[in-house]
C-alpha cells in the first residue's frame, strides 16, 4: 500500500500524468459526442471539463499542479488561432462574396451582445462592477479579461463568465438555428463565433468547414469591435 | 509538419510582438492569423517564385493539413482553462442566478440577432430586382 502511494506521489507531480488525464478526458468526451452523433447537448468541451474537474476534485490536486501538465495543451490555443487563416483562405471566394452580410451581422451582433448584457444586468439589479465583467462576455478570454480590467471589473469573474457564455452558445447554437430555420452555414458559423468566441468556433468546425471559417472571422472582428464599443457602452451605466 | 508548425509559430510570434508594440486591443495570435493569411495570399499570387523559394511542405498542401489538424481538435484546447474555471465558480456565488440568466438570455439574443441579420442582408442583396 505504501508502495502504491509512493508511485502516486511521484506521478501526481509530473506533467505526464496531468497531460495524459487531459487527453484521456477529451478522448472519452469526444467518443460520447460521436456516440450521440454530435448532439449539441453532448458538447465535448463541457464533458471533458467536467471529467477533468471531477478527477482534480477527487484526487485533491491543486490547479497549479494540474496546469504543469495541461499547459502543453493550453499552449496550442495560440497556434490553432493562427491556423484559422487556413480555412479562411480556402473559402476566400465565399468570404469575399459575403462581405456586406458579415459587416452588418458583426455590427448588429456586437451591439446586441453588449447592450443585452448591460440592460439585463441593470434590470436584475446586478451591481455596476459585476456588470462590467459581464460586458465583454462574447469575446475571447484574453481580450475579455483585458477589457474588464481596464473598465474596473474583476478579470477572473470576466473569464468565468466568458467560459459560461462559450458553453451556452456552443450548446444552443444548433437547436436555435434549427428553430429559426436558418440553414445558411455562413450565418450559423458567424453567429457561433461572434456570440460564443472559440468554444462556438470549435462547435462550428464540428458541424461544417464553411461554418468554422466564418466563426473564425467573427471571433476575430468581434474581439476588436467589442474592445472599442465596451468602454463607450459602459458610460451609459448608472 | 515541423516546418509548417514553425511557420505557424513564427506568425504567432510576430503577432505577439506587433500586439505589444502597437498596443492594439487584439491578441497576438489573431494578428498572427492575419499574417498567415497574408502569407497564403502572397504565396499563391506568385506560384512560380513561391515554388522555387519556399520549401515543398509550405506549397504542396502540407501546411494546410497541419493547420486543419490543429483546428480539428480546437475543443481539446479549452479543457485546461475550463477546468480552472470550475475551481473559480465561487466568484459567481453572490449573483449566480442573475448572472446565469443574463448569460443565457443575452447569448441566445446575440446568436439570433447575428444570424438573422446575416441572412436578411444576404437575401436583400441577392434579389435586387424582386424588391421593386
Amino acid at each position: 500500500m505504501t508502495g502504491d502511494f509512493a508511485v502516486w506521489v511521484y506521478l501526481s507531480r509530473t506533467p505526464l500524468l496531468w497531460l495524459t488525464v487531459t487527453l484521456l478526458a477529451y478522448v472519452v468526451a469526444d467518443r460520447i459526442a460521436q456516440a450521440t452523433r454530435r448532439h449539441p447537448l453532448a458538447n465535448p468541451v463541457l464533458i471533458a471539463i467536467a471529467l477533468t474537474a471531477a478527477v482534480l476534485e477527487l484526487t485533491k490536486t491543486p490547479y497549479a499542479t494540474y496546469f504543469e501538465g495541461a499547459q502543453f495543451v493550453h499552449f496550442l490555443l495560440g497556434p490553432a488561432t493562427v491556423a484559422l487563416a487556413i480555412p479562411l483562405y480556402e473559402y476566400r471566394a465565399t468570404v469575399l462574396r459575403s462581405l456586406a452580410p458579415m459587416l452588418a451581422a458583426l455590427l448588429v451582433g456586437s451591439v446586441v451582445a453588449l447592450a443585452s448584457a448591460l440592460l439585463l444586468g441593470e434590470a436584475l439589479g446586478i451591481p455596476r462592477d459585476v456588470i462590467i465583467a459581464l460586458a465583454p462576455k462574447s469575446v475571447t478570454t484574453g481580450v475579455a479579461m483585458g477589457i474588464a480590467q481596464t473598465l474596473g471589473g474583476d478579470p477572473t469573474l470576466a473569464a468565468v463568465i466568458v467560459m459560461l457564455t462559450g458553453m451556452t452558445g456552443g450548446i444552443l447554437v444548433t437547436p436555435l438555428m434549427n428553430v429559426l430555420r436558418i440553414r445558411d452555414m455562413r450565418a450559423r458559423g458567424f453567429a457561433a463565433g461572434l456570440a460564443a468566441h472559440g468554444v462556438g468556433t470549435a462547435r462550428a468546425f464540428q458541424v461544417n468547414d464553411v461554418a468554422g471559417a466564418f466563426a473564425g472571422i467573427a471571433l476575430g472582428f468581434n474581439a476588436f469591435l467589442t474592445a472599442i464599443l465596451a468602454p463607450i457602452a459602459v458610460t451609459f451605466l448608472r | 509538419m515541423i516546418l509548417s508548425l514553425t511557420l505557424i509559430l513564427l506568425a504567432q510570434l510576430l503577432g505577439e510582438a506587433l500586439a505589444r508594440a502597437t498596443d492594439l486591443p487584439i491578441p497576438g495570435p489573431l494578428i498572427g492569423m492575419a499574417l498567415l493569411l497574408l502569407f497564403l495570399v502572397l504565396r499563391d499570387r506568385v506560384p512560380r517564385l513561391a515554388g522555387r523559394v519556399l520549401a515543398p511542405p509550405l506549397v504542396d498542401g502540407r501546411l494546410e493539413g497541419t493547420g486543419k489538424g490543429l483546428l480539428a481538435h480546437l475543443s481539446l484546447m479549452f479543457v485546461p482553462a475550463g477546468a480552472g474555471i470550475v475551481g473559480r465558480l465561487d466568484v459567481l456565488a453572490v449573483h449566480g442566478i442573475a448572472l446565469a440568466l443574463v448569460v443565457l438570455v443575452s447569448t441566445v439574443t446575440t446568436l439570433a440577432a447575428t444570424a438573422l441579420t446575416f441572412v436578411a442582408v444576404s437575401r436583400w442583396l441577392a434579389k435586387p430586382k424582386a424588391r421593386s
